[in-house]
């Protein structure tokens, strides 16, 4: 049967091959450092479930030393020049979008397709089987239509990698975070703080609670995924779901984008508010953020009243 | 109370400017010290969950498949495909970028776009010589706006369009922590809940960037009399 640990094997695979590629890059004057992190990353992936809780545990610690003594880093080497590029669209034309929608398009099949052959593949895991599958044929049709040389993908992905940089596991790094956080009971000390702030026996003050906590609590960690768990175990599991009977599904989906909200108002999500102010050369460093609270706070109100019409 | 610490370290760490994995890790020890852990066992329990949070991850698999396809050309016949829209003035054309971002992040296609590889080379010399011809000539002020708007765009439009794809990261995280509590919930049933908000974003932010256009035009028509 196919099974999760198969899309794991494949992702290791990508990740060695980003690492073992990444050492020949010259114009990288960090490559070993990069590549070490990559090559962990893949061990992970391969070998993650025989490495033990404190092996993990180390392995993680190795990757933030890594990342945190600035030993990752990227080259300058490989991209394709602008004008070989430009006379390749011209070429293949409108069919680029078409691979391109080859990875979409099977996971959206392949969710509904495996589910009726739970005996081949593992019916908790399709949605990520699929998008490994996925990949595998987009892959193959790039080999196929567009001729692509053996190395071009893992070279091109590689270099795509280096350039996300540790930035890549900072939301795994994050759900792991909030285990810790849920092992602490960090929630139920949240949780006490916000519930005495909602008035006994109002669901619409629990909604509010939610949402609004998930805004605030995403600006405080930067990230939503962060806010998530520690939010719906204070209140959207406990209160909203349990004792008021909300859908799960739209307490935790809508939930999600009120925390996104919160995303768009602060500067510790560095990578969307003060990456792009750079990159633009703005003077004012939240120059992106200012123009995104107009946008937020009302649709921070919408998302709550989203989940008090449709969840209950 | 005293695991709130964490917290602080977060905040701390973020304003301090320290590596944000580095932040997280010390924020997990002091956490769980705070609670009375030993820190062998905050180490172990925070390799237990990155080990079975790797489905996270995985996402990075689709790399290859980006890189083979922009070096082919994918980006040049995007920007063929904008650039083909005419009179475009920047209320229009964000708002246009903005609902063909919502909709190829919908679909997963998240890194065809970016701040690095479209903001800046494309979508914002492209909002700015609207801009120019919208207000005569921009002042420095709209100028640096019209270039914090066209970022801020691009953060609305991928935000509340890619949870309607079913793999994405934040999905799966709402996927795996409902399994916890016993509730099993199906990433599709997940993500056309995400479609109400990317609606709502969508009027809220093109309303918006409606009125920067009006804006925009008041600016040309009193030059235009003075």
């Amino acid at each position: 049967m196919i099974t999760i640990q198969w899309v794991y094997t494949l992702a290791g695979a990508v990740f060695a091959a980003f690492a073992l590629l990444g050492l020949r890059d010259a114009s990288n004057p960090r490559r070993w450092g990069t590549s070490a992190f990559w090559g962990l990353l893949a061990l992970s992936m391969w070998a993650g479930d025989s490495l033990g809780d404190f092996g993990n545990g180390v392995l993680v610690l190795c990757l933030v030393a890594i990342a945190g003594f600035g030993l990752l880093g990227k080259g300058t080497s490989g991209e394709v020049p602008a004008e070989a590029r430009r006379e390749r669209s011209e070429t293949f034309g409108n069919g680029l979008f078409t691979v391109a929608l080859i990875i979409p398009i099977t996971a959206l099949v392949g969710t509904f397709v495996f589910k009726q052959i739970p005996e081949w593949v593992d019916p908790r895991q399709t949605t990520l089987i699929s998008l490994g599958l996925g990949v595998l044929i987009a892959l193959g049709a790039g080999y196929a239509w567009l001729r692509a040389g053996a190395l071009v993908p893992l070279e091109q992905g590689r270099r795509l990698m280096d350039s996300v940089g540790w930035a890549a596991i900072l939301p795994q790094m994050l759900a792991s975070l909030g285990a810790v956080f849920a092992l602490a009971g960090v929630g139920e000390v949240v949780g006490d703080i916000v519930r005495l702030a909602i008035p006994e026996g109002s669901l619409f003050g629990a909604v509010v609670a939610y949402a609004l906590g998930m805004a605030l609590f995403t600006m405080v960690m930067g990230n939503a995924f962060a806010a998530f768990p520690v939010m719906t175990a204070a209140i959207g599991i406990p209160l909203l779901i349990e004792r008021y009977g909300g859908e799960p599904a739209i307490v935790c989906a809508i939930g999600m984008l009120a925390g996104f909200c919160g995303t768009l108002m602060t500067p510790m999500a560095a990578n969307f508010n003060l990456v792009p102010a750079a990159l633009l050369e703005l003077k004012d460093e939240y120059g992106v953020i200012r123009r995104q609270v107009g946008t937020a706070i009302p649709l921070l109100a919408v998302n709550i009243l989203l989940i008090w019409w449709l969840a209950f | 109370m005293w695991v709130l610490l964490g917290i602080a370290v977060i905040v701390a760490g973020f304003v301090l400017r320290f590596n944000p994995l580095l932040v997280i890790l010390v924020s997990a020890l002091v956490t769980g010290i705070a609670a009375g852990l030993d820190p062998v066992a905050i180490i172990a329990a925070f390799g237990r969950a990155f080990n079975e949070a790797r489905y996270v991850s995985v996402v990075w698999l689709v790399l290859p498949v980006v890189g083979m396809l922009e070096a082919f050309g994918l980006q040049e016949r995007a920007r063929a495909l904008i650039e083909r829209m005419r009179g475009a003035t920047v209320g229009r054309l964000l708002t246009g970028y903005m609902l063909l971002r919502q909709a190829t992040a919908a679909v997963g296609l998240i890194s065809i776009a970016g701040h690095a590889q479209t903001v800046r080379p494309l979508v914002a010399p492209m909002a700015e010589a609207a801009g120019d011809r919208q207000a005569e000539v921009l002042g420095e002020d709209e100028r640096e706006e019209v270039k914090a708007w066209s970022a801020a765009t691009d953060n609305v439009g991928v935000f509340f369009g890619e949870d309607i794809f079913l793999a994405i990261g934040s999905i799966l995280l709402i996927k795996g922590l409902l399994e916890q509590y016993g509730y099993d919930i199906e990433p599709l049933h997940l993500s056309v809940w995400a479609i109400p908000t990317a609606i709502a974003a969508a009027l809220i932010h093109g309303f918006r960037l409606w009125r920067l256009d009006r804006r925009l035009n008041r600016l040309g028509l009193a030059e235009d009399g003075a």
